[in-house]
C-alpha cells in the first residue's frame, strides 16, 4: 500500500515545512504559552482577591474563554482585533493587524483562561500559613506574593503548566482555518500543490506525534524530579 | 467602531433558500450536538474497553493500551481529522477506499469517527485514574466472592469508577462538544461553520458570532444542569460527593 508512495516530496519541500511552517507553530506556542502564563496568574491573583468584583470579573473571563472552541475565538478575534485596534489607535478605518500578531493574541487570551485555572490550583496548594508568615514579617502583598507563594506554586504546577504547553503546541494547528501557514498549513498547501496528501497528512502527523510525546515523556521526568517529598 | 450593526439579519431570507439565517445557525446548532453525541458514545465504549486494558495484570493489554492512547493524545485532533478523511480512503483497497469516498454526509461520518477516537483516549485516562482510586480491597472482593475478572469490572470496579469520575467526564463532553467545531475544516455544516458562512454571505460578522457565542454557551449550560442532577442521582453514599 505504500507502493505509489513519493517520499522525495516530503524532501524537497523539508525547508519550507520547517523554516517557515514550524518556525511560526514554535515561535507561537512559546510566545503564548509565555504571555498566558503571564496573564493567567494575574486572573489567578483576582480569582482569589478580596476586592470586591475583581474575582467575579475573573471568573466570568475564564468560564466564557473555556466554554466556546477554539475555532470560534479564533475567528473573533481575527474580525474584532482590527476594529479595536482602531478604536484605541483612533484610526479612521479598522487597522490591518498581520497573521502572527492575530494568532498571537488569540491564543495569548484564550489560553490565560485555561493557565489561570492552573494557577488558582497552584496558589491554593501553598499552605495558609505561608502567606501569613511572610505578613507577620511585616511584607506587602506584592512581596508575599513574589517571594514567597508564586515562586512556590509555579514550581508545584510546572508538569501542569508544561502539559498545557504540549495542548497549546498540538492547538495552534487549528490557525489553519485562517490559511496562516504553520506547520500544518506549510504542509496542506504542498499537499494541494502537488496533490500528495497522503504523504503530507501522514508526516505532518509523525511530525505532531514526536514532538509532543518526546515533550510529555520529559514532563513525566521532570514531574519525578521536582515532586517535593513531603 | 464603525460598523454597520443590523440585528435584523436573523430574519432575513439566507442565499441558500433554506428559511432565514437563524434558521441556518439552527441547523448549525444541531449538527453540532448530533456529532458530538454521537461522537460521545463512541467514545465512552472505546475509551471505557481501553481504561480497562489500562488496568489488567497483563502486560501485553497494558502495552496496546498505553500505545492506543499515545498515539491519539500526540496527534492534534485537525491533523486526525484529515487522516480519517484525506488519508485513509487512499490507503485502503480501491474498492473500499472508493466506497468510503461516495459516502454520502462524509464530513459527518468523519468528524463523528475521527472525534469519537480522539476522546476515547481521555475517556480511557479518566476511567484508569477512576479504577486506580478504588481501594484495592474492591476487586479483591469480588475475587473472594468468586467472580470472574469480567464479572468484578462488570459488576464491582466499573459502577464504582464511572460515578467517580462523573465530574471530570462532563468537562470532556463538553471538549467534545467544543471540538466538534473542528470539522468544519473537514466541511461538516456545524454551529461554528454556519456562523462563518453566515459572515461570508451577510458580511454581518459580529451578529453571526455573537450568535453563535450565545447558543455554545446555552448548549454548555444545559450540559452542566444535566450532568449535575446525574451526579446527584447516581452519587455514591459515603464518597465526598455523596453526602
Amino acid at each position: 500500500m505504500f507502493a505509489g508512495f513519493d517520499f522525495d516530496v516530503i524532501v524537497r519541500s523539508l525547508p519550507y515545512l520547517f523554516l517557515e511552517g514550524m518556525r511560526f507553530t514554535i515561535t507561537l506556542t512559546l510566545l503564548a504559552t509565555f504571555l498566558g502564563i503571564v496573564i493567567g496568574t494575574v486572573l489567578a491573583l483576582m480569582r482569589l482577591s478580596s476586592v470586591p468584583g475583581l474575582s467575579q470579573i475573573a471568573a466570568g473571563y475564564t468560564n466564557f474563554m473555556r466554554s466556546l472552541p477554539l475555532v470560534l475565538v479564533i475567528f473573533w478575534f481575527y474580525f474584532l482585533i482590527p476594529y479595536i485596534g482602531q478604536w484605541i489607535t483612533g484610526a479612521s478605518r479598522p487597522i490591518t493587524v498581520g497573521a502572527f500578531a492575530s494568532a498571537l493574541i488569540t491564543f495569548s487570551l484564550f489560553e490565560a483562561a485555561y493557565f489561570s485555572e492552573i494557577m488558582r490550583a497552584g496558589i491554593q496548594s501553598i499552605p495558609k500559613g505561608q502567606a501569613g508568615a511572610g505578613y507577620a514579617l511585616g511584607m506587602t502583598y506584592r512581596q508575599v506574593m513574589q517571594y514567597i507563594v508564586l515562586p512556590q506554586a509555579f514550581r508545584n504546577m510546572l508538569p501542569v503548566l508544561l502539559t498545557q504547553t504540549i495542548i497549546l503546541f498540538q492547538d495552534t494547528s487549528l490557525v489553519y482555518v485562517l490559511s496562516i501557514t504553520d506547520f500544518l498549513g506549510a504542509a496542506s498547501k504542498i499537499a494541494q500543490r502537488d496533490g500528495r496528501l497522503v504523504e503530507m497528512y501522514l508526516f505532518a502527523a509523525v511530525v505532531y506525534f514526536v514532538i509532543s510525546f518526546l515533550l510529555s515523556r520529559l514532563v513525566q521526568r521532570l514531574q519525578a524530579r521536582t515532586a517535593i517529598i513531603r | 467602531m464603525n460598523y454597520n450593526w443590523n440585528w435584523g439579519i436573523f430574519w432575513q431570507d439566507n442565499p441558500e433558500g433554506t428559511g432565514n439565517y437563524l434558521d441556518m445557525l439552527l441547523s448549525g446548532l444541531k449538527w453540532t450536538i448530533v456529532t458530538a453525541l454521537c461522537a460521545w458514545v463512541l467514545a465512552l465504549i472505546l475509551g471505557t474497553i481501553i481504561g480497562v486494558l489500562r488496568t489488567l495484570p497483563s502486560k501485553p493489554a497494558n502495552a496496546f493500551a498505553s500505545a492506543y492512547v499515545e498515539f491519539f493524545r500526540n496527534i492534534p485532533i485537525l491533523v486526525q481529522l484529515f487522516l480519517w478523511y484525506f488519508v485513509l480512503p487512499e490507503l485502503l483497497p480501491r474498492t473500499a477506499g472508493l466506497w468510503l469516498k461516495q459516502l454520502p454526509n462524509a464530513p459527518f461520518w468523519t468528524a463523528f469517527i475521527g472525534l469519537g477516537f480522539y476522546m476515547s483516549a481521555r475517556v480511557a485516562v479518566q476511567l484508569q485514574s477512576g479504577i486506580a482510586a478504588l481501594p484495592r480491597g474492591q476487586s479483591m472482593a469480588g475475587k473472594a466472592l468468586g467472580l470472574t475478572t469480567l464479572q468484578t469490572y462488570r459488576y464491582v470496579l466499573l459502577p464504582m469508577a464511572f460515578r467517580i469520575i462523573l465530574p471530570p467526564l462532563t468537562s470532556e463532553f463538553l471538549n467534545t462538544i467544543k471540538n466538534s467545531s473542528v470539522a468544519l475544516t473537514i466541511g461538516l455544516l456545524e454551529l461554528t461553520g454556519r456562523a462563518r458562512s453566515m459572515q461570508e454571505f451577510s458580511f454581518q460578522v459580529f451578529e453571526a458570532f455573537t450568535a453563535a457565542t450565545l447558543l455554545y454557551l446555552m448548549l454548555n449550560a444545559v450540559v452542566v444542569l444535566g450532568m449535575r442532577l446525574l451526579e446527584k442521582r447516581v452519587a455514591v453514599p459515603g464518597y465526598m460527593t455523596g453526602k
